[in-house]
């Protein structure tokens, strides 16, 4: 009898464990946690198998031996006998250069576009729409591409240049302009501009020139402006400091002097700009559709006139509303800036692509690029949090 | 009652039994159009300068892209004079431009395998038709476009991948990456959404890291690393790998809009199946998922354009999608390389496409709101 009751108790026990909700869960996660590590501990193992077939030495030697290749435009001083870690930098200089002004141009850009879609001038709003729809629907790298062949193909030559303004040259080599040298006193003369620009914005942020309407004061603020200058100017005057325009002039087969922009960089730009401001408009158009209609009327029975209603009433409303999916935005462009790729433009990604072309180090440079982006979207992601809390609708 | 008479009052239209009177907003007066257009500074000024940038631009363009254009000539020469637009290259290449270097003589295979495909989109779009069939015609669809395009059956020549070229690449690879990218992402939406941390937060890494990742990166490491991370032996070409990464890629963004859906369905849904006794398979997909994915459709297409899109981007890895194709296409010496009209002939393809299907999405929106009013 009781070595018969002895089994099918013990099968009672596992059943009731079976059944266990608990230690069903951790069965189930045990399962997946083993899965993913042997997929992983696999990889490896073929990984470090193949590297030693062929012969690939890893490691992060390589970053400290020259580059031996040119990089054709950045903020860095760089020649081809530089570490590659100074190509590195240098190319994410550009990412980061690239990133900063496409943001800030297509915020710009994308919000009169997203206003223009919600105009009341049929022209405006027919323009607006049939801009945003060709953007959205076609792909970046097609758009990139034939800003590229009109800035290279379908200017002219140096020596044919067109001019469209005294001292401004238009090419198939870029855009030549003239630009300011400063001699003498640099340091004297940046620390004062420091200074000076700082002032101002502190000034221009004051309640004289930002407050309620109320305790704004035009003539303070005037005043401030002022006296910013006059500072300046006292500056330049007092440390013998000539400023200088460096014009282009045509050397040759190509402009020499003043400051350029690449049709790369033009092109990279420009296409940027106008495939992100087209997903700004959307967002924002979203953004204002999103605020009740009511707040229009309550703006119109208090007898504001429509532009007011817009900007003092809608607006501040529609950003909480905008914010989110701007930051998401803002990644993408600093992901699709590597989309210089197809342009010839050395950002972050084709600098590693060239690197991991020309050493085989490919585990190396697919992390360091992998982890750099990342990086970028990480902190991007928390300064767009912080200022969405800074925006977010304060309740009790 | 005696004010209100004179006020335009009405029941509001489904109210039953409590109806309230209520007062409606005043019908705004449409604008005569002199006043839209010209009545206040700012918007005439806003109207001059867009009548102005349309009159700088628009003759311009008609007489580059029509009056001063090229549409028929044998070779370059014609092209080489003309100020205007090339199109004679285009009705020249076109066929290397949508098939790339897929042997001439077998070309009606890329043409009826894109033809098939796109019947099968075609057939797919109208709600009624979506059932297991479909399904099932769609693994028979993929099926018929390998087999077609690669060949060495059936009395067809063997054309290696590496030969494909053009749109079949294009939609291929969209297909692949969103058919196989669906599943996967959905079981990483659902790990993010899990009680259990193990799943839920490898769920939350991979979706993270590959989303903050450019695809350019993903494509990258695909093309170089998935070569020495498999076994010596087990090979995988060109374009298996850029579908790898695309599929990838895919699943993590579908797994954002899935889970979209799976937040927007109430918790006493989930309570209500585990009352009736369903086990956790059968709740989620007989209770939790068809109503999850219902919701979601119309973000999915907005994935489904982003992807078709971001195929261009192959050009890369050097495979030979459409762009690529017509890159190549340019490099014909004998053609004086008509850039903007070859890319603009590509933009049009694609915009053809996901403009198709932002419509078709804001039809599906319609629909689904129509069944929200009774």
């Amino acid at each position: 009898m009781r070595s018969l009751l002895h089994p099918s108790c013990e099968i009672k026990a596992m059943s009731r464990l079976w059944f266990d909700a608990r230690f069903r869960s951790y069965l189930w996660q045990s399962l997946i946690m083993l899965a993913f590590l042997a997929t992983v501990t696999w990889l490896t193992a073929n990984t470090l198998d193949n590297l030693v077939r062929r012969g690939i030495q890893t490691g992060f030697g390589f970053l400290s031996r020259p580059a031996r290749f040119p990089i054709a435009e950045g903020f860095l001083a760089y020649d081809p006998t530089n570490p590659y870690l100074k190509a590195f930098a240098v190319g994410l200089l550009n990412t980061l250069y690239i990133s900063m002004i496409v943001i800030v141009v297509a915020t710009a850009f994308g919000f009169c576009i997203g206003l223009g879609r919600r105009s009341l001038n049929p022209l405006v709003r027919g323009l607006a729409s049939c801009f945003v729809e060709t953007m959205r629907n076609t792909p970046l790298v097609v758009q990139l591409l034939f800003w590229y062949a009109l800035l290279t193909i379908g200017l002219p030559a140096p020596r044919a240049a067109l001019e469209p303004m005294p001292g401004l040259f238009l090419s198939l080599r870029g855009l030549f302009f003239p630009w300011p040298i400063v001699e003498g006193g640099s340091g004297l003369f940046g620390s004062a501009l420091l200074l000076g620009s700082a002032m101002a914005l502190r000034a221009f942020a004051w309640q004289a020139c930002l407050g309620r309407p109320k305790r704004r004061s035009p003539p303070l603020c005037a005043g401030l402006g002022g006296l910013a200058i006059l500072l300046l100017g006292l500056t330049v005057w007092a440390s013998d400091i000539r400023i200088s325009l460096d014009q282009p002039v045509l050397r040759g087969f190509n402009f020499t002097g003043g400051a350029t922009l690449t049709p790369e960089f033009m092109a990279l730009v420009v296409g940027l700009v106008l495939y992100t401001a087209a997903f700004v408009a959307e967002i924002v158009r979203g953004g204002i559709d999103a605020v009740p209609k009511g707040q229009w009327e309550g703006g119109r029975a208090l007898g504001l006139r429509e532009e007011h209603i817009l900007w003092l009433i809608v607006v501040p409303q529609a950003l909480r509303i905008i914010v989110p999916p701007m930051t998401s935005q803002f990644l993408n462009v600093v992901k699709n800036t590597t989309l210089a790729l197809a342009v010839g433009y050395p950002d972050f990604a084709s600098v590693m692509a060239t690197t991991i072309n020309q050493t085989g180090q490919a585990i190396e440079g697919v992390l360091i690029l992998m982890s750099v982006y990342l990086a970028i979207s990480l902190s991007v992601s928390t300064f767009m949090n912080w200022y969405n809390r800074r925006m977010m609708l304060v309740t009790r | 009652m005696t004010t209100a008479s004179n006020l335009p009052l009405e029941p509001i239209a489904d109210a039953g039994d409590n109806a309230v009177l209520a007062l409606r907003p005043p019908a705004r007066r449409k604008a005569p159009i002199a006043q839209v257009l010209f009545g206040t500074i700012g918007n005439t000024l806003l109207t001059l300068a867009t009548a102005a940038i349309l009159l700088a631009a628009v003759p311009r363009l008609i007489q580059w892209g029509i009056l001063d254009s090229i549409w028929t000539a044998t070779d370059g020469s014609a092209c080489r004079e003309a100020s205007g637009a090339c199109w004679a290259f285009l009705r020249a290449k076109f066929r290397q431009i949508l098939f790339g270097i897929y042997p001439p003589d077998q070309q009606w295979r890329p043409l009826l395998a894109v033809t098939m495909l796109f019947c099968v989109i075609l057939y797919s779009l109208p709600p009624r038709n979506w059932d297991r069939f479909l399904v099932f015609l769609w693994c028979i669809a993929v099926a018929c476009f390998l087999v077609l395009m690669q060949g060495g059956v059936l009395g067809l020549t063997l054309v290696p991948t590496a030969y494909w070229g053009g749109l079949p690449v294009t939609l291929i690879l969209a297909v692949s990456a969103l058919g196989i990218g669906f599943p996967f992402g959905v079981i990483l939406a659902l790990g993010r959404r899990s009680a259990l941390p193990v799943p839920r937060i490898l769920s939350v890494g991979l979706i993270e890291v590959i989303r903050g990742l450019p695809l350019v990166s993903l494509l990258f490491m695909s093309s170089i690393m998935l070569p020495i991370m498999l076994p010596e032996g087990l090979t995988i070409d060109k374009l298996a790998r850029a579908g790898v990464a695309l599929t990838i890629f895919s699943a993590a963004y579908l797994a954002e809009v899935v889970r979209g859906g799976l937040q927007a369905i109430p918790e006493g849904q989930a309570e209500a199946a585990r009352a009736l006794g369903l086990s956790w398979v059968d709740t989620i997909r007989q209770v939790i998922l068809p109503q999850a994915l219902q919701k979601v459709i119309p973000p999915l297409t907005n994935t489904v354009i982003v992807m078709v899109k971001n195929t261009a981007l192959v050009l890369v890895v050097g495979l030979f999608d459409l762009l690529s194709s017509g890159k190549a296409a340019l490099a014909d010496p004998s053609w004086p390389s008509p850039f903007a009209e070859t890319y603009l002939f590509i933009a049009m393809i694609y915009f053809v496409i996901c403009f198709g299907i932002s419509r078709y999405s804001l039809y599906l929106e319609r629909r689904a709101a129509a069944g929200q009013v009774r």
